[in-house]
């Protein structure tokens, strides 16, 4: 199957975050003590890198790699969602020190604790599901 | 070896996670980790009775794969790829730890007074790591994406509505850093 890239693509990326340190706990929360640039150089300079890329895509209207036109959804339109859940994310980001991704290569490096964490996070996708449909978006 | 066990410097790292997230778009895919906690909750079949886990979660499957990789890169960094040198973090900062009684890393990615062995056995840390989940997990969602979702794939693609999210992402963890922490470890 063709999903040995995927593998691949991810395995780069737990090997990147793990030794660019940004699973570490202390590393966040250094960055909201605003005592390093570390952080802060990391997704600047992962922003930059995207913004070159995603410029070069669609000035030269590049294909993907079945051929097709690449084409990058732009995020539905919104206001309080974002501020609010991006602000309800940032608390837990902060307290545990870890996103979605880092949750995962924590795991996999063998922080058994983590797993508390993805149950959590588990939960609260969850709980989200549940009742979208009252909250503002 | 060194250059490779040494903490990995912030513009290499940084350029190296962009390039995953263009890997992933010449892919004809989207950068974004956090999806993959719905496709968990929709694998057990819920989506019978919430709808929001009622989608072609199937489709997503490449996205787990994603997954399954980064936890084996993190095995092999963390297992292979180490080093005495790692999580050389600022001073101040260790002193600002101390204050809050959380030891300093000593190449530790992660304290042990937060995720050690011993907090199976803390209902208060245990809580505490289960609350911290939560908020992430309902954020993530609420706001649609998360660090690689909106402060990489979003800003890389001049997103107004990720740019909210990202100043969220701070002001929340600069509201649990200088103000909550400082209740939960008196």
């Amino acid at each position: 199957m063709n999903l040995i890239k995927y593998l691949l693509v991810g395995f780069i990326f737990g090997v990147v975050l793990t030794k660019a340190e940004a699973v570490s706990w202390y590393r966040i929360y250094e960055m909201f003590q605003f005592d390093s640039f570390h952080m802060y150089g990391i997704i600047m300079t992962a922003i930059a890198t995207g913004v070159v890329g995603i410029q070069i895509i669609k000035r030269k209207k590049l294909n993907d790699i079945k051929g097709l036109p690449i084409e990058i959804l732009d995020k539905e339109k919104g206001t309080f969602r974002y501020w609010i859940g991006g602000l309800i994310f940032g608390l837990g980001w902060a307290m545990v020190g870890a996103c979605p991704g880092p949750i995962f290569i924590l795991i996999g490096a063998g922080f058994i604790s983590v797993g508390i964490v993805l149950i959590g996070a588990l939960l609260g996708t969850f709980f989200y599901g549940l009742i979208k449909d009252k909250l503002p978006h | 070896m060194e250059f490779i066990t040494n903490t990995w410097h912030w513009s290499i790292s940084g350029f190296l996670i962009g390039l995953v997230m263009l890997s992933l778009i010449y892919f004809g895919k989207v950068f974004g980790m956090s999806s993959n906690l719905r496709s968990l909750c929709s694998m057990t079949g819920i989506g019978k009775r919430v709808p929001f886990f009622d989608w072609d979660w199937k489709s997503q499957r490449w996205n787990l794969v994603v997954v399954a990789g980064t936890m084996l890169g993190g095995y092999v960094a963390t297992h292979f790829l180490s080093s005495d040198s790692n999580v050389a973090i600022n001073e101040i900062t260790i002193q600002k730890l101390q204050n809050i009684g959380i030891e300093a890393p000593n190449s530790k990615l992660l304290p042990d007074s937060l995720f050690g062995k011993n907090v199976f056995e803390s209902p208060k840390m245990i809580l505490f790591l289960l609350i911290g989940g939560l908020l992430i997990g309902f954020g993530s969602r609420y706001a649609g994406g998360c660090t690689s979702g909106h402060a990489i794939s979003g800003l890389s693609n001049f997103q107004l509505p990720s740019l909210k999210a990202v100043i969220g992402f701070f002001v929340g963890g600069l509201i649990m850093v200088n103000f909550i922490f400082p209740l939960i470890f008196k």
